[in-house]
């Protein structure tokens, strides 16, 4: 039987805010354990909480880009639980009344389609604490640096039918929230975290499946990992006669493999109710307009305007605008460099990300600057070196830290392109091989690149390719 | 001395006819002789009173006084006061000592009043009787066979007995009002978001506010001045002025609209306490008022509405004393449901259990509709009585509670029985409306409690009408026999 996979993702992103959600402590990541949380935070007898209306401005800021409602007024529930990581008993998160719904996204499937995925709902909430279990001698401590911090949940509709899709819906999203600033993105920190909702149906079938929740996964690779098992998983079940259960499921990415957290029965009872020490959250039109004037080019605008005044593909356009910081590296060279944008983004996409990806760095720790990039490709502009010598000049650029100028000079690598040496070249290969141009001027055409490649070699590469062939095939036919 | 109002004790000192340091030392005797007779502190701070006493002193030596400089007063056990414990009348929190000083303190503290000691209370809060305890029940100092009342029953007594001048209150069902009817004191809840909830520990966060217990309107007006205002460490405290509420205390009762609260006088009140109540409004029309008679009728719900808001704010509430930060923890916990389970049995009394129980039913999947939501719906349908009300008369009357005090045990055994002694509290506190209790005469020997409800924020005008009261009858001047 043919199996179709439902997807809905719930994605959470750490707002970088500042300070918490709810108190004055700061959120930076990686303190002390404990010395970022406040009495607030610690949910002291007596204590309130106070809204950071900068985590209510990027929330704004986040619908509008996603072309959602953004509510006028949303409410602030209490989702009560016990955890010793949640100090109050009980998480400050919006439920009946979020600040964001309705809004979608469009992704670029691999086929080059693109598919509008709905986000049902978007809300403000304050992160649990962490509970640590290493390293503490057999008891469990409690570090509450991340109580309070600002998250923003975002809530897909159940429209991705593969891996592969939720994993370019999640890019999307991260994306989107970095370009506009609202979260670092972090996944190994888990400022960018989602929960997975997987079923499985009949090809053909128009009620969803029984779904299992995968919880926390914190990397792409593990997402699409995570739901690849669990579709498998799922299908198993049911074709060996079995059931699939409601239930949560933890991904163990050691194992390769997702297992039962807890069954929809254990589920805990939240009982929501509006939090009694918040107001609502009002937003004015006043307010709406000023974010929404505020907001920076978004990703399928930049794309869109890099194949307009770039003339880009859209496959080139869609991977130079993946991240603000590398569409900014991009538009800086073209920049620098008066031109070429095809040249740079051939550089880019090649030669640098290739580095990157090697070196496993970000666009923004790159080892050679847009500008230094620029002053490279502008050497092969005006014909100082070839393209090929370029990737061995930026190759030594990465490596030493060096300029291009510096490295051209010092290597000796300014490309021939006085006639007379590269003919004097010439005539020294055909001296050296007169069997060869025998052949080659009996009618083997083919031996031309050999004469290329002997005079490219006398030359240590550096004869104007394009000058070469035009006097090459002058002497060669004699 | 001791019979001495805020005003008085003010102007006394002022005067430099007495030091701070003699009120403070005279006050705390009176507590320590009264406190196995009546059990209203549970904490007594003499030698940090007695130190900042000598600081205020320095500063009336010195000319820089403010208003209120010397003035001894006692805090409701549920204010968060830096470096003392604060216990809540709990065991929970028999040994928290809090870090922070509640905004109500903070503010009274830099107004000049010196604490002298922490009242006892209900535990949490929650009863009407001072009963729950864990520090054991607070007496009646005009029968100590009987209760103050609840929850602010330490307040109440400590101010009836003179051990103190005024003490700070918290009332979330007639939490000040009623132990004030039924000691014979003056108290005020003012309106939601009047006062500062910060450090205040939340029982039910929505009905909850801080106000006083005081001999006279006029000490209330001084004090609550001192304590009101927009905090922004309290988002539902309401950024408004605070107004002079002395200067308003004298302007005369001509004209004033007083409606009588119809569903007040029910089958539940004692027709002696009926009797006062009506007595009393004559003094107020004497004065030019002019009586109505207004019905609220859904406000015989107001009873079973709190009880089902209430718990349900509470059962979320105090989720956070689980023996993980602070509180009581059990010895030797198992694992992690042991250290829950046990923290909170042995840290809470059976009245603060059941009402987390019955907060946790009516919040639970499948009930939350038929009760809390229903509940607050009829809390709407409360709050448009009142305001229905207000649009034709400035304040409505009636009594503060249906009897006079009554004894010790008499209605433990039943809790809806004691719930009912708040019937005619609650519906200020579900509308969020300012309401005051002043005496107005004894019955059989107990006192008995005018109740005084205005729109929101017109504390001025509640003052002055009890004020106005106040200057014509002399109850608020009695003192129980022992204690003169």
């Amino acid at each position: 039987m043919a199996w179709e996979t439902v997807i809905g993702l719930e994605i959470h992103a750490q707002l970088a805010t500042r300070s918490k959600i709810f108190s004055g402590s700061a959120t930076a990541y990686g303190a002390l354990p404990n010395t970022q949380a406040n009495l607030v935070d610690l949910g002291y007898p007596g204590v309130l909480p106070v809204l950071n209306v900068e985590a209510v401005r990027m929330a704004v800021m986040f619908g509008l880009a996603i072309g959602a409602e953004v509510a006028p007024r949303s409410v602030f529930a209490r989702k009560n639980y016990f955890y010793p990581d949640l100090p109050k008993g009980y998480q400050i998160s919006q439920y009946e009344l979020p600040i964001v719904a309705r809004g979608h996204l469009d992704v670029v499937l691999e086929d080059g389609a693109t598919k509008r995925i709905g986000i049902t709902r978007a809300h403000l909430e304050e992160d649990a604490g962490k509970s640590l279990h290493e390293n503490m001698g057999g008891n469990t401590g409690v570090d509450l640096n991340r109580a309070g911090t600002p998250l923003i949940e975002i809530v897909s509709e159940p429209d991705m039918r593969s891996a592969k899709e939720a994993v370019a819906y999640m890019k999307k999203v991260h994306t989107l929230v970095r370009y506009l600033g609202i979260c670092d993105g972090n996944m190994q920190e888990g400022s960018f975290r989602c929960d997975a909702n997987v079923s499985v149906r009949p090809q053909g079938e128009a009620k969803f499946g029984t779904r299992a929740e995968i919880k926390n996964i914190n990397s792409f690779r593990f997402v699409e990992k995570a739901i690849n098992y669990e579709i498998a998983r799922q299908i198993d079940v049911i074709e060996g006669g079995g059931k699939v259960v409601q239930e949560t499921r933890l991904y163990d990415p050691d194992r390769g493999e997702t297992r039962s957290m807890r069954s929809k029965e254990e589920a805990n009872d939240y009982r929501y109710f509006p939090d009694p020490d918040l107001l609502p959250v009002e937003i004015s039109p006043a307010t709406l307009a000023a974010v929404r004037a505020a907001l920076p080019e978004l990703p399928d605008a930049k794309a869109q305007r890099f194949q307009t005044q770039y003339g880009l593909s859209p496959y080139d356009a869609g991977v130079l605008t993946a991240s603000i910081e590398l569409a900014d590296y991009y538009e800086t060279v073209v920049r620098e460099l008066k031109g070429e944008p095809k040249l740079v983004a051939n550089m880019v996409m090649g030669d640098l990300a290739g580095l990157l990806n090697r070196d496993g760095l970000d666009i923004g720790a790159s080892r050679v600057s847009a500008r230094s990039l620029a002053a490279l490709l502008a050497r092969i502009v005006d014909n100082t070196i070839s393209g090929k010598i370029a990737k061995d000049v930026f190759l030594a650029m990465w490596e030493q830290g060096s300029e291009a100028d510096a490295i051209i000079q010092a290597q000796g690598l300014t490309q021939i392109t006085d006639e007379s040496a590269i003919e004097r070249a010439i005539d020294a290969v055909m001296a050296a091989n007169p069997g060869q141009l025998a052949d080659y001027r009996a009618g083997k055409d083919k031996l031309f690149g050999f004469f290329v490649g002997q005079v490219m070699k006398a030359t240590q590469g550096k004869a104007n390719p394009a000058r070469l062939n035009e006097l090459l095939k002058k002497k060669l036919s004699g | 001395m001791h019979l001495e109002t805020v005003a008085g004790l003010a102007a006394a000192l002022k005067g430099r006819k007495v030091s701070s340091t003699e009120l403070v030392r005279a006050f705390l005797e009176r507590i320590q002789a009264a406190q196995g007779k009546l059990n209203a502190f549970i904490s007594v701070e003499g030698a940090a009173a007695l130190a900042a006493a000598a600081a205020a002193d320095r500063r009336l030596a010195a000319g820089d006084a403010g208003p209120l400089t010397g003035v001894p007063i006692a805090h409701k056990d549920i204010f968060c006061t830096a470096g003392t414990r604060t216990t809540c009348g709990s065991r929970m929190l028999a040994n928290f000592v809090s870090p922070y000083d509640a905004t109500v303190v903070e503010r009274l503290k830099a107004a000049g009043t010196v604490m002298l000691g922490k009242t006892n209370m209900d535990e949490f809060a929650m009863g009407s009787s001072n009963e729950t305890s864990w520090f054991g029940p607070v007496r009646n100092p005009w029968d100590p066979k009987r209760v103050p009342g609840g929850s602010s029953g330490g307040s109440a007594a400590a101010v009836a007995a003179r051990l103190v001048p005024a003490a700070t209150a918290t009332d979330t069902g007639g939490s000040i009002r009623q132990p004030a009817a039924l000691c014979g004191v003056t108290g005020i809840k003012p309106t939601y978001g009047r006062v500062s909830r910060y450090g205040m520990i939340a029982f039910a966060s929505s009905l909850d506010q801080g106000g006083l217990i005081t001999q006279t309107a006029e000490d209330a007006a001084l004090l609550l001045g001192a304590m009101a205002g927009f905090d922004p460490r309290d988002s539902t405290s309401v950024d408004r002025p605070v107004p002079d509420y002395a200067a308003g205390l004298e302007r005369p009762l001509a004209g004033l609209r007083v409606g009588l609260l119809k569903e007040f006088f029910d089958a539940g009140l004692d027709p002696a306490v009926a009797a006062l109540i009506r007595a009393a409004l004559q003094v107020l029309e004497r004065q030019g008022a002019t009586l109505t008679e207004v019905s609220l009728p859904n406000l015989p719900l107001s009873v079973p509405t709190y009880y089902v808001v209430a718990p349900a704010e509470c059962s979320s509430n105090l989720a956070r004393f689980d023996g993980v930060r602070f509180g009581h923890r059990c010895e030797n916990p198992r694992d992690l449901t042991d250290l829950y389970c046990r923290s909170r049995g042995e840290g809470f009394g059976a009245e603060v259990k059941r009402r987390i129980m019955t907060g946790t039913y009516v919040l639970s999947a499948g009930y939350y509709d038929a009760y809390y939501l229903k509940a607050q719906k009829v809390r709407q349908l409360i709050s448009q009585d009142f305001a229905r009300a207000f649009g034709a008369v400035d304040v409505v009357v009636g009594p503060t509670t249906p009897t006079a005090a009554f004894e010790l045990g008499a209605k433990t055994s039943d809790p809806v029985t004691m719930y009912l002694n708040d019937i005619y509290t609650i519906g200020a506190n579900l509308a969020g409306l300012p309401a005051l209790s002043v005496p107005c005469g004894f019955a059989a020997g107990l006192p008995v409690g005018l109740q005084i409800i205005g729109s929101h924020f017109s504390e001025e005008r509640l003052l002055n009408v009890a004020h106005r009261f106040q200057r014509e009858t002399d109850w608020h001047r009695r003192v129980p026999q022992e204690w003169r």
